[in-house]
Formats: structure tokens, sequence, C-alpha cells
């Protein structure tokens, strides 16, 4: 079991990373006791985003599938939450409506995914594909305006938005405030581990190998396929689950959500921080949240620009990532410093660059 | 009849027209040169901003798009030189770093402009078959898009520069060895490619609003044509287009415009799915 969660596919391994992980997951346990109720809500908010940047992680840095459709999971859940929140009632069918949209995305992504992995679809064309169905479905989402829009009494809305549906509940009890927030801790804890268990198991270690050279891995008798549409399932179910979240949140949704801008977002938070590392991913991604929300106070444009700016300069500065490089940094100071010699606590990632094959 | 028959032409010219023109420049830039430019919708909306705001200073529309289509071929040698040319051995790279690019300008443009600015109206003039009433802008910009592809196939298949440019995408080594001036070439088709993307951003000024985000109405088209075209420019783009345009025009027709969308949508990840390689594979392979 441990061996799992501190396998060769993740970087931070050792009981100091475990220590450190500990100690900020305790500090994260605390939070609430000592902020006001507006900054824990805030927290929540940002905490939703990360798991459609931890899945882009899993299907780009460990697959080498580059996916625009982030997004277009986290409508189609997004939408299917709202839809199945006012058609089911409040209360606990909240709860019921959360997995079954997931569900619905991953329903959603195993077809399309079928489609373009079965029919060779690789690098770029992936990219492209998904993107191309996540801003016609922008598109569609957009056009449904009118009344005859609507599913049983939830109306569409079209860029107005869907709104009215209930937040999750269980019974009489709203999630709400620090409770949601708790919510949102244990299931990034649950998320993140599970993640990190599944990259460092047998099937990681074929997800990983096909990333790096899938007719290898089919020579090696593997049916590369599965393993990619596996991958594919799971990042855009937790896209999914994002955006089933992202809905309860704030009982609101819009197509602006699945669009060029929004779709751009998962891919510079995962790209800055750090594709190939999980770790990486989930830090960057949330300093990134923190960073974006700070600015956007002041100008939403404003802080679209940045996003674009610091995309533009990981890629041309930094291609595997800032966060990654200064944690890399960090522990190779911190190692130099233990005299370790050369025990192989960083792997081998200097192999990690999934788009050089 | 002769009004139906035309009618019919009339609607498939003028889907064809809008994705042999937003398609173009990408077929170029990203179907031969292999980079994935993401901005090439900004490129569109480069053209269309320039024309309207010449037209505005009372230039006339011809020479204003023209204006517009240089400006956004030099706007394109300069990204080369600065973003671009890094990433020809790292085309993923090239999507991301272009990517950027694109957020930054259209952002930058809704800061700097605003949300939208008031267009300058499609040239008047129509004309009348039967019943039915044609408006000869569309049938402008069809001519516009057969020209386009007469001349890629005369850039490219009869002239000094289109030999060294498809030397060097088949092989940049070899034709730098044997004196293409390699870094130049790729300058130059970048450059043509953006400066395509403006005309059609030109072209379409007229009749659209102009949105900041206008780019992204294209960029789909544009690239799906492209992927279901293949690689070979002169042989994957048109028939791909001529092909997406009759599935378009059938939907549109008897659906309306978001099914002929999605329709499309659909049809292009069955072709994939079948033809991975695109049209375009099917043709050189029979050519053999």
């Amino acid at each position: 079991m441990f061996k799992l969660l501190d396998g060769s596919q993740t970087l931070g391994r050792g009981w100091t990373f475990w220590s450190c992980f500990l100690v900020v997951l305790a500090a994260a346990l605390v939070y609430p006791v000592f902020a006001d109720s507006y900054d824990v809500g805030n927290f929540s908010y940002f905490l939703i985003w990360i798991f459609m940047a931890l899945g882009l992680c899993l299907m780009w840095g460990y697959g080498g599938m580059l996916s625009f459709g982030q997004t277009l999971f986290f409508g189609i859940a997004g939408y299917a939450y709202g839809v199945l929140a006012i058609n089911m009632g409040g209360g606990s069918a909240t709860i019921a409506a959360l997995v079954l949209s997931i569900v619905i995305a991953m329903i959603a992504a195993g077809i399309l995914g079928y489609f373009m992995i079965w029919g060779g679809i690789n690098g770029i064309f992936f990219g492209i594909v998904t993107l191309s169905a996540t801003l016609v479905l922008a598109f569609f989402l957009g056009q449904t305006a009118g009344p005859e829009w609507h599913i049983g009494p939830a109306r569409l809305n079209g860029y107005n938005g869907m709104k009215g549906m209930d937040p999750l509940a269980i019974g009489d009890f709203f999630i709400e405030g620090s409770a949601l927030y708790y919510v949102m801790v244990v299931l990034i804890v649950i998320v993140y581990l599970a993640l990190r268990m599944l990259v460092n198991s047998r099937i990681g270690n074929v997800i990983v190998a096909t990333r790096e050279n899938p007719q290898r891995a089919e020579m090696l008798g593997y049916d590369v396929r599965k393993y990619q549409l596996l991958t594919f399932v799971i990042g855009s179910g937790l896209a999914g689950l994002s955006g089933a979240l992202y809905t309860s949140w704030g009982q609101f949704i819009t197509p602006s959500s699945i669009g060029l801008p929004a779709a751009a977002m998962p891919i510079v938070w995962v790209a800055f921080s750090g594709r190939s590392d999980l770790t990486a991913t989930l830090v960057g991604s949330f300093l990134l949240l923190f960073g974006f929300q700070t600015i956007t106070v002041y100008s939403q444009q404003a802080a679209l620009v940045l996003m674009g700016a610091l995309l533009l300069a990981t890629v041309m500065l930094a291609p595997q990532g800032f966060v990654l490089g200064i944690g890399k940094l960090v522990a190779d100071r911190w190692n130099a410093h233990r005299r370790r010699g050369a025990g192989p606590v960083l792997a081998d990632t200097s192999r990690l660059q999934p788009d050089e094959a | 009849m002769a009004a139906e028959i035309f009618s019919v032409f009339y609607q498939f010219a003028d889907v064809f027209a809008f994705l042999i023109l937003s398609a173009a420049g990408l077929a170029i830039v990203f179907g031969m040169m292999g980079v994935i430019n993401m901005a090439h919708g900004e490129f569109i909306m480069c053209g269309a901003y320039v024309t309207v705001g010449l037209v505005k200073l009372g230039v006339p529309l011809a020479i204003a798009q023209a204006l517009a289509a240089v400006t956004a071929g030099l706007i394109g040698v300069a990204v080369e030189y600065l973003v671009v040319r890094r990433f020809y051995k790292r085309p993923l790279d090239s999507l991301l770093a272009t990517w950027g690019l694109s957020l930054i300008v259209t952002q930058s443009m809704l800061l700097i402009v605003g949300s939208s600015i008031t267009g300058i109206g499609t040239p008047e003039g129509s004309f009348a078959i039967g019943g039915y009433s044609f408006s000869t802008y569309r049938l402008v910009l069809f001519a516009c898009a057969v020209a386009v592809l007469v001349g890629l196939f005369v850039t490219f298949m009869k002239t000094r520069f289109g030999v060294m440019a498809r030397a060097t995408m088949q092989n940049a080594a070899m034709a730098r060895a044997l004196g293409a001036r390699t870094g130049r070439i790729y300058a130059i088709s970048f450059g043509i490619g953006a400066g395509l993307a403006g005309l059609c951003g030109a072209l379409y000024a007229p009749t659209m609003t102009l949105i900041p985000t206008m780019g992204a109405t294209f960029v789909v088209e544009s690239f799906v044509t492209v992927v279901v075209g293949g690689a070979n420019v002169l042989l994957g783009t048109a028939p791909a287009a001529v092909f997406l345009a009759m599935i378009r025009m059938a939907l549109n027709a008897s659906y309306g415009q978001i099914i002929g969308q999605i329709g499309m949508l659909f049809a292009v990840i069955l072709i994939i799915r079948v033809l991975p390689e695109g049209i375009s594979s099917v043709l050189v392979r029979r050519g053999r």
C-alpha cells in the first residue's frame, strides 16, 4: 500500500515529504477555525478546480494525451448536475445527482475517447478534436435561450446560464461554508492519494510506457488503446467532478465556463505547475487559482492577459513547469545538504518529457 | 428549376468559401509546417479590425482589405521570429505558446478597444434569379476562396520559392545542406499563413460584428477542415472543404445552424476514425 503511494512515478518521497504532507493537511484542517467564513468559502471555491487540474495532469503528464476537453466534461457534468438536481428535487437526491452527473461525463468521455483512440488520433489531433467538441458544446448551449430548451422543469437559458438547482445537501442539511470546505479537503486528499496509487501501480507504469513509446508498449503485449481510454475517462471524470461541484457551489452554470478562455485555464495551471507530477500540479494549481482570484478582483481581462503571458513564459523558459523546477531545485539542495549520495530520491525525471518522444 | 439549382449552389458556395478562407492560412502553418497555431483566430481578428479601421478613415474597402492582409502577414513574420521559431521541433509546445499569445491578444484587445466596435455593413448589391434574391458579396467571397486556392497552387507548385518551401518542409536539414535558407523560408511561409488569415478576417469584416473574441468563430472550422484534409495542403484542404460544406449545407438547410455545426463535428470524428491521416493520404496513395 505504502509502496504504491511512494512509488517511482511520483516525486516527493520518503519521510521528509510525508511529514510535510501531514503538516499541510493539518494546517488545512484547522484553517476554518481561524479564518472568517468568507475566506473559507473562497478557499472551497479554489479547491473545486483542483480535480480538473489533477485529471489533466494524469492524461497529459502521465499519459501524454493533451486534452482540451477538460471544460467539455466540466460543462457536461455541471449541466447534468443542474438538470438532475432540479428534476430529482433537493435534499439527499443532490448527492445522487452529483454521482450521476460524473457518470454521465465519464460515459461521454468513453464515447468520444473510443472514436479518437481507436481512430489512432495522436498528440496534436487529440487536442484539436477535444477542443472542437468543447467549442461546439459551448456554442450549442449558448443557443438554448428560448423556452423550448428545457429538460423537465430545468431551463437551459442560453448565455444567461442555468440556475435554480439546490446545493449539495444531506437531508435538510445543506453542505455549505466550512462543511463544504471539509468535504472538498477530504475529496482532494482521496483523489490525490488514489491518483498516486494509480500512477505507481502496474496500470500507471503501462500508461507512462505508452507515453514514452506507444509502439514499444504495444510490442510488450499491452493493448495501449485500453489504457489510453482508461486514462482519458478517469481524467475527464475528474473534470466532471469539478463541474458538478462548481454548479452545486454557485447554484449556477453558464456556457462561458466551457468556452475558449475557460478551456485554456486548466492547461495554464498544469503547464505552469509541471505536468509530469501530481504534487507539483496540486500545489501550482492552487497557487495560480489563488493569485488569479486576487487579480480578478481588479480586472478579469487583465487576469486573463497575465495567464496568457504565464503560459508563454512557461513554454519558453521552463517547459517542464515552474513549480516542478523549483521543487526539484529545493530537493536537490536538501539532498546535497544531507549528503545522501546518489540515492534516487527524484527518480529519473530527466526523461519525463512526453512531448519530445 | 434553374433558380433552385443555383440556390443550392449558392448555399454550398457560402459554406465552402468560409471553410476555405478560414482554413487556407492554417493549412500552410499547420498542415505543411507542423506548427499548431492557436493564434490563427487572432490573425483573422487582426485582419478584420484593420479593415474596419481603415474603411472608417476613408480608405476604399478593397484596398483596406488588401492592406489588412499585408499587416497580418507582417505581424505573422514578427511572431515567427519572436516565438514560433523556437518550436519547430516541439509541435505540442507551439500549441501552448501560441495559445498563450492568443489569450494575451484577445484580452488586451478587450481592455483596449472594448467589447465591440461598430461595423461597416455589407457592401450593397444583390441580384435575383427566378423568385430568389442573392447577395453579390457572398459570390465575391466564393470567388476569393477559389482565387486563394489557385494562388496557393501556383505559389507552391510553380515557383522557385514553392519548390524550396516544399523541400524545407519535407526535410529541413537536407534542404539547408543543398543551400536553401530554411530560416527565411519558414518565416515567409508563416507570414503567408498569417496573411491569409488576415485576408479571411478582412473579407468577412463587413458581414459580421467585430468583437475581440471573434477568432474563436473561425478557429474550429479551420482546424477541422485542415485535420480532415490531412497533411497535404493542396490535395487535402479543398476536398475536405467540399465534403464538409456539403454536409453542413444539407444540415443547415433542413435543421438549422446548430445542428449543422454539431453534425459537421460528428462527421469529422467519423472521418478521422476511418481515415486517421485525412483525405489527402488517400488521394496521395491513389496518385502513386
